[in-house]
């Protein structure tokens, strides 16, 4: 159907987006890279270019990268990759996506299975549940840390008293556990919502033979809807552990990195931004790129399959 | 579902569902709530839940203080602007992509889902270093742009999905009736995306709205949008509740009604149409 006028019309229709990515994409991680290599520490008087005199100038310097800082070798990446900090900050990010991931597949499996059977007020439900996925996540882990796990004032606080009990100091005691708490009630609408999806398109006539041939609840559930759920449940875990792994707002707004909450995003944020180590912070940066993109090999693939049908 | 069920099985259903919906839903409720409490009826022991003296007090103060206003402008520009552009931008390669497809059609859309996976916090100096030297960190239209780019492979794949949902037969009986291009283009294929079009609209200003890695680290004061103005609350002054709550309601309401109106849309646009 295609002529060749059309095809170079499509070609001209697409240009802008793909022109636009790619600049997107190549600008920014070809900076990463090349100061990833470098020694910048701007706090300690190390320039680029002759800064603030103009983008000409900042332009010429990144095309004949930077050469008024020195190169570095693998340095950046081999201190950023032996300090504890890296090894906590990865180990933190694992916790967490781990911790969100099971807590919203889980969760999200028997909340979809509760919420395709027959009740009133299906619809309310579904809004309700689904709700904490709209909230921003500044305003969602703010309403959490003050109204609610705050020790002083919060409501945990306030129940803990009422049953005798001392208030738990939640986000300094149990950090961990607090903000998988307050990231899980953001993912698990999520989750749920896909897997409802997915299961409503069950076949209740697969379900029903498989009862009158004497396959009890459970058979039925691991037999024959979970295998019909590992599409949608493949697909959550993708997309959430690619959103998880950059996990910010929640934690800079909480914890701001303390008490053991510091993800690989977040350390890398600090190195960068706070402490202005702009090199080694690259290289944290590279390694992110590395993981993340580990991660989404898979999902491309998964999503890739689902094209050809 | 065609199998018989129980009144007292829907009953019991419908208790458990209800409430555990209502827990999920719990932190926004309360959240509501004590937005129309007195800062000593929020904190109070044991917690009331109706029965208090219900004020607009804080919402008052909130703009008063602090010009919420000006950061709701904020949120409304970079969230509405970087979407439109976005659709502009999208609609013509979604569209040929769809309609006109070649070999390299699957490539450059997985290509173009790849640049989504691109860890933000890995790219967040050069895209910083790039605002200062160009002048505009903290300035919203920079945030337009950098949240468009963001959310385009979202986008175009948004529309691609539904664009290849409408059927070529229609198009091509419509070129027998004698259709030329432009009425083709106008009464037959726009009718049919439109819808899809507008489902794109409104997902993607959800996720410009509530994203937060962004418009935290590039903006201050001038360009905050409510994201930033909500994280401000996070310091020890903060600690009124009343007044976090009415900030908090006023950033979230106009979202959580644009959120249940897309649910559907939601399981689409986020899994490319993957799950049904």
């Amino acid at each position: 159907m295609a002529t060749q006028s059309s095809r170079s019309a499509a070609r001209i229709m697409m240009a802008p987006a793909v022109f636009l990515l790619l600049v997107w994409m190549l600008v920014p991680l070809s900076l990463t890279l090349i100061l990833s290599f470098k020694r910048f520490l701007p706090l300690r008087g190390d320039r680029i270019g002759e800064r603030g005199d103009g983008f000409g100038d900042f332009l010429l310097d990144y095309i004949t990268g930077f050469p008024t800082l020195d190169w570095v070798g693998f340095q950046n990446f081999a201190s950023f990759a032996s300090s504890g900090a890296f090894t906590d900050a990865v180990v933190t990010t694992l916790v967490i996506v781990g911790g969100v991931l099971a807590v919203s597949v889980i969760f999200g499996i028997l909340l979809a299975m509760l919420l395709d059977q027959p009740m009133w007020g299906q619809g309310v439900v579904r809004i309700l549940v689904i709700a904490p996925f709209f909230v921003m996540p500044t305003v969602s882990a703010l309403v959490w840390k003050n109204m609610f796990m705050d020790p002083t004032n919060g409501l945990f606080s306030h129940l803990w008293r009422a049953f005798g009990a001392d208030p738990v100091v939640w986000l300094s005691d149990v950090p961990m556990t607090s903000l998988i708490l307050i990231i899980s009630w953001q993912w698990l609408p999520f989750a749920t919502l896909i897997l409802l999806t997915a299961f409503q398109s069950l076949d209740s006539e697969q379900l029903e033979a498989a009862e009158m041939d004497g396959a009890g609840p459970f058979a039925r559930f691991f037999f024959i809807a979970l295998p019909h759920l590992s599409r949608a449940i493949t697909i959550v875990i993708l997309i959430q552990t690619i959103f998880l792994l950059a996990v910010f707002a929640e934690i800079f707004v909480t914890t701001g990195g303390a008490f053991g909450t510091r993800t690989l995003t977040y350390l890398i944020y600090q190195r960068v931004l706070e402490s202005q180590n702009i090199g080694l912070g690259s290289a944290g940066g590279v390694y992110a790129i590395i993981l993340a993109n580990i991660v989404a090999i898979f999902l491309m693939r998964i999503v890739g399959k689902n094209l050809d049908r | 579902m065609a199998r018989a069920v129980t009144t007292q099985r829907k009953a019991l259903n419908t208790a458990i569902a209800w409430t555990i919906g209502i827990l999920i839903f719990f932190p926004i409720l309360w959240t509501v709530l004590t937005s129309f409490k007195t800062e000593a009826e929020a904190i109070a022991n044991p917690p009331v839940f109706l029965f208090f003296d219900w004020t607009l007090e804080n919402y008052g103060v909130v703009q008063e203080r602090s010009n919420y206003m000006r950061f709701l402008w904020n949120s409304v520009i970079i969230a509405g602007g970087s979407t439109i552009l976005g659709i502009i931008i999208a609609v013509p390669a979604a569209w040929s992509m769809a309609f006109v497809p070649s070999r390299r059609t699957k490539d450059i859309l997985l290509w173009m889902l790849s640049t989504k996976m691109l860890p933000a916090v890995g790219v967040l100096y050069p895209i910083y270093l790039l605002c200062i030297e160009l002048g505009v960190l903290d300035n919203r239209y920079a945030l337009v742009v950098i949240l468009m780019l963001i959310n385009l492979p979202i986008i175009v794949w948004m529309l691609y999905t539904y664009f290849r949902e409408i059927p070529g037969e229609i198009l091509e009986a419509a070129r027998m009736d004698g259709a030329s291009l432009k009425d083709e283009l106008l009464y037959v294929l726009t009718p049919m995306a439109v819808p899809g079009i507008a489902s794109t609209l409104l997902l993607n200003f959800i996720l410009a709205w509530n994203e937060a890695f962004w418009t935290l680290n590039l903006t201050s004061v001038d360009a905050a949008p409510l994201t930033a103005f909500i994280a401000s609350y996070s310091s020890p002054e903060g600690l009124f509740f009343a007044k976090l709550s009415a900030a908090s309601t006023m950033a979230i309401a106009p979202i959580l009604i644009l959120g249940w109106f897309s649910q559907k849309q939601l399981v689409r646009g986020l899994t490319f149409g993957a799950v049904k």
